[in-house]
């Protein structure tokens, strides 16, 4: 079981890892995230809890901090209605999952999620709805069953 | 079977014949691109954890341009990790403090038609003015490409977008970009987005370089226009190479469009973007009489030389208002020389404009520049986002050089059409 923590549309990286937190390590830069929007967040997201969005996640800069931030604070996964193209694949690249989810609007802060992330199988006990996202593509399910994309890359490499 | 520009691209970097939209495929990356903020420094301990090696050095770019000039001992530290590796890898294409990296690329003739390119940053794409496919990608991505030397690709829709017509006094590219956010708004991931029409040709590649800039605002992966003479002659200026065949990289005659617009550019006014999205954007007189403590001309989108030219044309023989500050930090090394040597500097400093270092600046909210509680700015810089460009609590209204010097004049925001 799972807080879901509910944000809008076109949640950017700037949001979620301050230009001004960039010379900090993750641990204290991970502290910032999201506090021009939200500054109770990165002090009580539990590990585990779900970040839900509206369109267009993670818009923005390149900066791949922003996904490790919400990983590094216990995002176990996020479900958005539309993802920014860099962050979507930078996401899966540290190891955090991210679904396409539609129905995001139904999803309020605080409700009780379980996501299955083998089956895509999303379970609001809040609501009593369950809902099926789309499946990983093969390429990107093999990097978040690695761990992200280094480790992956590294069994790769070790089979060569 | 008729393909778009970057379905070429991709099929070429692929090896395949063609390719459709939503195809996933592996492409040889032809170039990398990669800054201080999200380079080396990040490369590193991934390296490290692979023990492998940079498969070919020689197509690898590395630039200075966020943390210069360093101000405080992490920055420095970072620009030492950046030296260091450049070094110790044997890395030849390597401009340290010589300007933002997106200009940086052209400027040094690297970029030609039909390439498939990886930036180390979101606004990669401005590259895309010269005809090839260059996107932002994160730091591990730029890893593993560093490494093996290629990476998957999802083969974008493309939508296209044709501006005719001549722009009136004051209007610049960057009006199109604020008013095409708006019209076509930031969420257009998996596509990209190509420019044309006879106002685009008309264009430098300066301004060409801005719409592609703000590809990135759109949410495109990157865009891209078909390259001319103008191309050619640009990149053969600055030291590049052209293929016989370059004009060929060109969408074929009823190519797949996802979408496709027509706009008049006759009819466009100049555009301001509120607090705090690109897409909250209006004709400047939306917000005439808003007071501003800052104007700031900088960044990959607004301080090319043809952007202080711009600034010049309406500070020329007029002093900034008291009421403001206008910083200018321009784009390149290159830009700061030319712009001295054709007395463009001498015009904003004896209007009061302040020079800052060339680099990103104040634009990611961390250089020289940057904004306390409340303040205001409008800014010739790309994107508003809350706390972009300082304290969380601060505001930056997005505007083209033009508009944000005749703000300066004003110490307020104002219509650059009352001074041209
Ligand atoms: S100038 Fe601004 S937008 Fe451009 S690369 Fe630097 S930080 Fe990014």
């Amino acid at each position: 079981m799972a807080r879901a923590w509910v944000y809008g549309d076109n949640i950017d990286t700037d949001a979620l890892a301050p230009g001004h937190t960039l010379v900090m390590p993750l641990d204290e830069m991970a502290s910032h995230c999201l506090e021009a929007l939200d500054p109770t967040f990165a002090g009580e997201v539990k590990p585990g809890d779900v970040f839900v969005a509206g369109e267009n996640m993670g818009m923005g800069s390149a900066r791949e901090v922003a996904p490790s931030a919400l990983k590094h604070l216990g995002v176990s996964v996020v479900l958005a209605k539309s993802f920014a193209r860099i962050f979507y694949r930078n996401a899966f690249n540290v190891g955090l999952p991210v679904f396409f989810f539609p129905q995001a609007d139904e999803i309020h802060m605080g409700d009780d999620l379980i996501v299955d992330i083998l089956t895509g199988k999303v379970h609001n006990l809040t609501t009593d709805k369950t809902y099926h996202v789309t499946p990983l593509p093969p390429h990107l399910a093999g990097i978040i069953r690695d761990g992200g994309l280094i480790p992956h890359l590294k069994k790769k490499l070790i089979k060569q | 079977m008729a393909l778009t520009l970057v379905q070429k691209i991709l099929a070429r970097a692929a090896g395949r014949d063609s390719v459709s939209p939503g195809d996933i495929v592996t492409a040889q990356v032809d170039l990398l691109m990669a800054h201080d903020s999200s380079g080396p420094r990040r490369w590193m301990p991934h390296l490290e954890a692979l023990g492998a090696p940079l498969k070919d050095p020689n197509k690898i770019v590395i630039v200075t341009d966020h943390f210069v000039p360093a101000v405080d001992p992490q920055s420095a530290a970072i620009l030492k990790t950046t030296r260091d590796f450049v070094k110790s890898q044997g890395i030849q294409h390597f401009y340290d403090m010589q300007g933002i990296s997106h200009i940086v690329l052209p400027e040094h003739g690297f970029l030609k038609p039909g390439m498939f390119v990886c930036g180390g940053d979101s606004h990669s794409p401005t590259g895309g003015a010269f005809g090839c496919y260059i996107a932002g990608f994160g730091y591990t991505d730029m890893v593993a490409i560093a490494v093996t030397g290629e990476t998957w690709v999802q083969v974008p829709e493309t939508i296209r977008v044709n501006w005719s017509g001549a722009f009136g006094a004051g209007v610049a590219a960057k009006d199109v970009m604020l008013f095409l956010c708006r019209e076509l708004g930031m969420d257009n991931s998996f596509k990209v987005v190509e420019f044309g029409g006879d106002m685009v040709r008309a264009m430098d590649m300066a301004e060409r370089m801005v719409l592609t800039n703000m590809a990135a605002e759109l949410g495109c992966d990157t865009g891209l226009i078909e390259p001319d003479e103008t191309t050619l002659i640009h990149i053969k200026a600055h030291g590049g190479a052209v293929d016989g065949d370059a004009l060929s990289w060109r969408s074929d005659a009823g190519a797949p469009y996802t979408a496709l617009h027509h706009f008049d550019a006759s009819a466009l006014e100049p555009h301001v973007a509120a607090p705090h999205s690109p897409a909250n954007s209006a004709p400047v007189t939306e917000h005439s009489g808003q007071s501003v403590d800052q104007c700031y001309i900088g960044a990959c989108t607004g301080a090319k030389l043809s952007d202080l030219h711009m600034v010049a044309e309406v500070l020329k023989g007029r002093c900034v208002s008291p009421q403001t500050r206008l910083l200018v930090a321009p784009a390149s090394t290159k830009t700061t020389a030319a712009a001295a040597a054709d007395g463009t500097l001498e015009i904003l400093t004896a209007a009061g404009a302040i020079l800052l270092p060339t680099g990103c600046g104040a634009c990611a909210g961390m250089g020289a520049g940057v904004l306390a509680d409340g303040e205001i700015c409008i800014a010739s810089i790309n994107r508003n986002f809350k706390g972009r460009m300082g304290h969380a609590n601060s505001q930056v209204y997005l505007a083209s050089p033009y508009t944000v010097a005749a703000s300066a004049l004003a110490g307020r925001i104002a219509d650059p059409r009352d001074v041209l």
